[in-house]
């Protein structure tokens, strides 16, 4: 490889990290309506659990089908603190009164404290991704057993959260809230602080995996996804990697959540169920599960493209989606992180094609997601 | 007595439900480990095609058996379709698979509406299976009879196929390893595609058999697909007795829980019990000792 | 050299995140009032509303019906020469029967659409989801669904029944005319079934009616065995089914699968129209009984044009059911309210809404200004074998809305 795609490829992440930066911060704010802003505001949280996903997804091979769930426990814990707080000192939430017997139930309490709240939304998903990943890793469930457990999980959560509409407002979910940590929800300026967050946590965000992927740690969580056995004769437990990666995608998750709840100004059980969580799939894949940027650029995307086509084509959003799945994984399984690197690869006269990277006839037992993560690799492989 | 009684049937013949739905699954999944989020689709083609019968056929005596064959065929041609158009490219990647199927069930479900429109379809019941015979004193619906019978059916003719046919030895060449198989000379492509079209195809009769218990609409499938993984996943994969077993445990533990307290906690708390199941036996119910350790 | 060159982007990131997070921050505390200012545009000659139905996911069954008689409504006001002289131009939204987006699209069609009115809405929780977009817009929201009451937003205007004007005479009619002395309570797991069951049992309680059981399955569940072998079982006079959607077909099929009738045990329902009898099967549903305000067989003019023009655009086989009805003429309130304020503006039109009437397919509506709810007469009815709803008990006259229930002494909230 030469000199020049080697530091191309080296410092590709952070200009397109940079460029990204300018995007959301300086650019979007100035050209978007205050409605369109929040949209974006809203897209940034899904890209903040797609972040988590490409850890866990990309980098580790787990297909985490049930992030639905943590983005819940986020989404959930900051919804109960705000109306709690809308509520004031001792207060019981309006919907409580309307389908309960109005007194609030104990564990709702502890959320009355802002501070809590916020332990709450990073620790909580922590030590249920913690406990589930040791119980799962260790008894060595993984491949599609892993995935349709993590389904089954957020399936449950929903069903629990709908049942529950004495304390959780069961379908309806809960909305309505008047003020985030004192400032009022209705007053754009503070939707543009929310939007200012959400963004910046997004980056920061970004640029943790860009130094997490560098570690030993980053290393060998690849080296799991493509080899576990390997990992494991060479002395390292990759039950542990794994589960630090799906911890960390939780809690990323659980932020995203959490901060989606004023900016969106609801969550119902639709929004963590077994469909909202194959939807945050959806923008991994096709930004490019394995590459730093795929994923939050991915879930903006499709965040954009569902609110532009549903709006131009009402009712029709399910064929996009469905034919978005079908032609990204089939034809574009590195999303468009590989399509970047496929135009470079071109450039640097390496003649490439897209057939290359569509595995046909792989023996069986040589399969790995090598090939989709390409680009990281050689990434890597260029420092 | 009479509510033990009531809830064993009630759980039999959910569990012969689940066991109809599953049971292509065991089939495609276990051989190809081809995670088909599709099938639920399928399923849900198999039902219109009931509909589709029942408008043609004017006798309604006649139209459920001939809605059966029908469905059989237009599910596996649906299974053969996206075999050939899109699973065969992606064997190497088997998660991968699951959210191309994904997919092609959203597009399934989206041209069912725009064909059939978004109101659920009456597909009406045969006039031989209206009312109940009593059993031990419990009235039994004649309904329920009929696709726990149908289940059972399913199920030999399943295994007929499979320990009978050179087709069957095929299949069970390649599920138990592939690389050998093809070194023998089994096309492994045409055993694939026979496997899927037969587990694509019983997807098409559960289809037509749920319309005898509810409605027939563009989400039919999606209500069933997250329970007939379970299913699948409890009975360990590939493995047919497994499966049976599987349905049957989860059908009656849903029902007397569903009797002892409501449907959506007895829903939540099976889901648990079957995270906590893989815990005790990550393998499913039955499986083979391997040393493969992959 | 790695770690410090990426630990130092790190720290630089965070501080600008932080940064421009504080210096964004300077609004409005919790505790001011919001002010808004409305942006619709009166100076063409067409005015701009919004449709939010659910054209996909579980509800687009129900709520694309509810879509077509809207349209059907602003195309007769529109070849009548429109409202205040202006045509009236559509923008239609999908809701896709998510909440998280009905409050989204409420949003686009307030803010970046500037509508005049938004018409729609379906499910509770849609309702819910939208109230405090409207409310904290100042926007107006038109309601067309039969609801669990106890609500009454100064932007919502109801125009499906309330509880006193749907469960409580459904009641009334199961204790006066089938003279029962017990029922069984089947409903979907969420906010409509379980606060109608509330008010059930307490009027129950009241009125000497023993409740033998109360059943709730997850929304869209079809597993239904269980939930008939304890109806069976505790043999009630009469179920009342709060049933939504698909959970009706398997209820019914199963019902009617352990030998349950309607003569022997009938099940009133709540949530089952003209347009759900062909998905449930006419054979299951044949003589059982529906509470809703209107019916496709009622006999009147205004009826009859209403049911003929709906045919006449959707075809021979479209039925007409109360929710469509309740859209229909919700449209023409709010023209009426319009007319009657003289003016677009949100203010004017809600202060003009009370006492404004129409002659509606249901027979005369009228709007009460205080709650927002609109007078209407509750009609029992029974499936009959074409599949269509026969009145079989009324109210006789219009009944004032009540979404409180104020006015009946044994409701405790």
């Amino acid at each position: 490889m030469s000199m020049k795609t080697l530091r191309i490829k080296h410092s590709s992440p952070y200009v397109g990290w940079l460029l990204l930066a300018v995007a959301l911060l300086v650019l979007a704010p100035a050209v978007l309506s205050d409605f369109r802003l929040g949209l974006l505001a809203k897209y940034c949280c899904y890209a903040i659990a797609a972040v988590g996903i490409g850890l866990a997804w990309g980098r580790g091979g787990m297909l985490v089908l049930g992030q639905g769930l943590y983005f819940g426990i986020g989404a959930y814990a900051m919804a109960m603190h705000l109306k709690l707080a809308d509520a004031g000192p001792g207060g019981v939430p309006d919907f409580m009164a309307l389908y309960g017997d109005a007194t609030v139930p104990g564990w709702w309490e502890p959320l009355r404290n802002g501070g809590l709240a916020v332990v709450v939304i990073l620790v909580l998903p922590a030590l249920v991704a913690g406990l589930l990943g040791l119980a799962v890793f260790k008894r060595r469930i993984k491949g599609a057993y892993f995935a349709i457990l993590s389904q089954a999980l957020a399936a449950a959560f929903a069903i629990l959260l709908v049942g529950q509409v004495k304390t959780t407002g069961g379908a309806n979910g809960l909305n309505n809230f008047q003020g985030f940590f004192g400032y009022a929800l209705f007053d754009p300026a503070n939707k543009r602080m929310l939007y200012f967050l959400a963004a910046g946590i997004l980056l920061v965000s970004i640029l943790a995996m860009a130094w997490l992927y560098r570690t030993r740690f980053g290393e060998l969580l690849v080296a799991v996804r493509d080899g576990e056995e390997r990992v494991r004769f060479l002395g390292t437990d990759p039950a542990n990697v794994k589960l630090a990666a799906y911890v960390i995608a939780a809690v990323l998750a659980s932020i995203g959540g959490a901060l989606f709840v004023p900016i969106a100004g609801i969550v119902s059980p639709d929004d963590v169920g077994v469909v909202a969580s194959i939807g945050l799939l959806a923008g991994v894949a096709l930004g490019g599960r394995a590459s730093l940027l795929g994923p939050a650029v991915g879930a903006l995307l499709i965040g954009y493209a569902e609110t532009s086509l549903s709006e131009a084509f009402p009712g029709s959003w399910s064929y996009f989606q469905g034919a978005l799945f079908v032609l990204v994984i089939l034809l574009l399984p590195g999303g468009l992180a590989q399509l970047l690197g496929l135009i470079g690869r071109a450039n640097a006269h390496r003649g490439s094609s897209v057939s290359d990277h569509i595995p046909r006839g792989v023996p069986r037992g040589k399969q790995s997601e090598t090939e989709i993560a390409r680009s990281a690799s050689e990434e890597a492989a260029a420092r | 007595m009479d509510a033990l009684l009531a809830q064993v049937f009630t759980g039999v013949s959910a569990g012969a439900v689940l066991l109809l739905i599953a049971l292509g699954l065991t089939l495609t999944f276990g051989q190809m480990g081809v995670i088909n989020m599709a099938h639920g689709e399928f399923i849900m083609a198999g039902a219109y095609t009931a509909y589709v019968v029942s408008t043609i056929v004017a006798s309604t005596e006649l139209s459920l058996l001939i809605a059966l064959p029908a469905g059989f065929v237009v599910g596996g041609l649906l299974g053969l379709a996206l075999e050939a158009s899109v699973l065969r490219w992606m064997y190497a990647r088997p998660l991968d698979t699951l959210l191309v199927t994904y997919g092609v069930g959203l597009l399934l479900q989206q041209v069912a509406r725009d064909i059939f429109g978004a109101p659920a379809k009456e597909v009406p019941a045969p006039g031989w299976l209206d009312g109940s015979i009593p059993i031990l004193g419990y009235d039994f619906p004649l309904t329920r009879l009929f696709i726990i019978v149908l289940a059972g059916l399913c199920v030999a003719a399943l295994l007929a196929v499979l320990r009978f046919t050179a087709l069957g030895r095929q299949i069970r060449a390649t599920v138990g390893n592939r690389d050998l198989a093809e070194t023998i000379g089994i096309s492994t492509r045409r055993t694939d595609r026979a496997t899927f079209f037969i587990g694509s195809g019983l997807a098409g009769v559960a289809g037509v058999a749920l319309t005898l218990l509810g409605s027939t609409g563009p989400n039919l499938g999606t209500s069933y697909i997250v329970q007939a993984f379970l299913v699948v996943v409890v009975g360990g994969i590939g493995h047919l007795k497994g499966t049976i077993v599987a349905a049957l445990g989860i059908g009656l533990l849903q029902a007397f829980l569903a009797h002892a307290l409501t449907g959506s906690v007895a829903q939540v708390i099976v889901f648990l019990a079957i995270v906590a199941f893989l815990q005790l036996r990550p393998q499913g119910i039955l499986s083979v000792r391997t040393r493969s350790l992959a | 050299m790695r770690t410090k060159f990426s630990s130092r982007i790190l720290a630089a990131s965070s501080v600008l995140a932080l940064g421009l997070t504080a210096t964004a921050c300077g609004g409005a505390k919790t505790g001011d009032t919001a002010t808004s200012e409305s942006c619709v545009d009166t100076s063409g000659d067409t005015i701009k509303i919004g449709f939010l139905n659910s054209l996909s996911g579980t509800m687009a069954i129900s709520e694309t019906t509810v879509f077509k008689s809207l349209s059907m409504a602003a195309e007769e006001i529109n070849a009548d020469g429109g409202v205040l002289g202006k045509k009236l131009e559509i923008v239609s939204e999908d809701g896709q029967s998510e909440p998280t987006v009905f409050a989204e699209k409420a949003t686009k069609l307030i803010q970046d659409d500037c509508v005049a009115a938004v018409f729609g809405g379906w499910t509770s929780s849609s309702r819910k989801a939208m109230l405090p977009v409207f409310e904290g817009n100042d926007a107006p929201l038109f309601y067309p669904v039969q609801y669990e009451g106890l609500e009454s937003s100064h932007n919502i205007f109801y125009t499906g029944a309330t509880t006193n004007q749907q469960i409580i005479p459904a009641l009334d009619f199961l204790k006066q005319e089938k003279k029962i002395e017990s029922i069984f309570l089947v409903g979907s797991d969420y906010v409509f079934p379980r606060t109608a069951n509330k008010i059930i049992k307490q009027y129950a309680a009241a009125n000497g009616i023993e409740v033998l059981g109360e059943e709730y399955q997850p929304l869209g569940s079809t597993d239904f065995g269980t939930v008939v072998d304890k109806v069976k079982a505790a043999g009630a006079d009469a179920v009342f089914n709060t049933l939504n959607g698909d959970s009706n077909v398997a209820f019914f099929k199963e019902y009617k699968g352990k030998g349950l009738t309607a003569s022997a045990m009938p099940v009133l329902s709540v949530s089952i129209a003209e347009e759900e009898v062909p998905g449930v099967g006419v054979g299951n549903l044949e003589g059982q009984y529906t509470a809703w305000n209107y019916y496709q067989t009622i006999d009147s003019p205004a009826n009859q044009k209403f049911v003929t023009d709906f045919k006449a655009a959707n075809g021979a086989k479209a039925v007409t059911s109360d929710p469509m009805e309740a859209a229909y003429t919700s449209l023409h309130l709010w023209k009426g309210m319009v007319e009657k304020a003289d003016s677009f503006a949100v203010e004017d039109v809600i202060d003009a809404s009370d006492g404004v009437t129409y002659d509606a397919p249901e027979g005369t509506v009228e709007v009460d200004g205080e709650n927002h709810h609109i007078a209407k007469t509750a009609l029992i009815g029974q499936v009959n074998s074409a599949g269509l709803i026969d009145t079989v008990w009324s109210s006789d006259k219009p009944i004032e809305p009540d979404p409180y229930l104020k006015s009946y002494d044994w409701w405790k909230n």
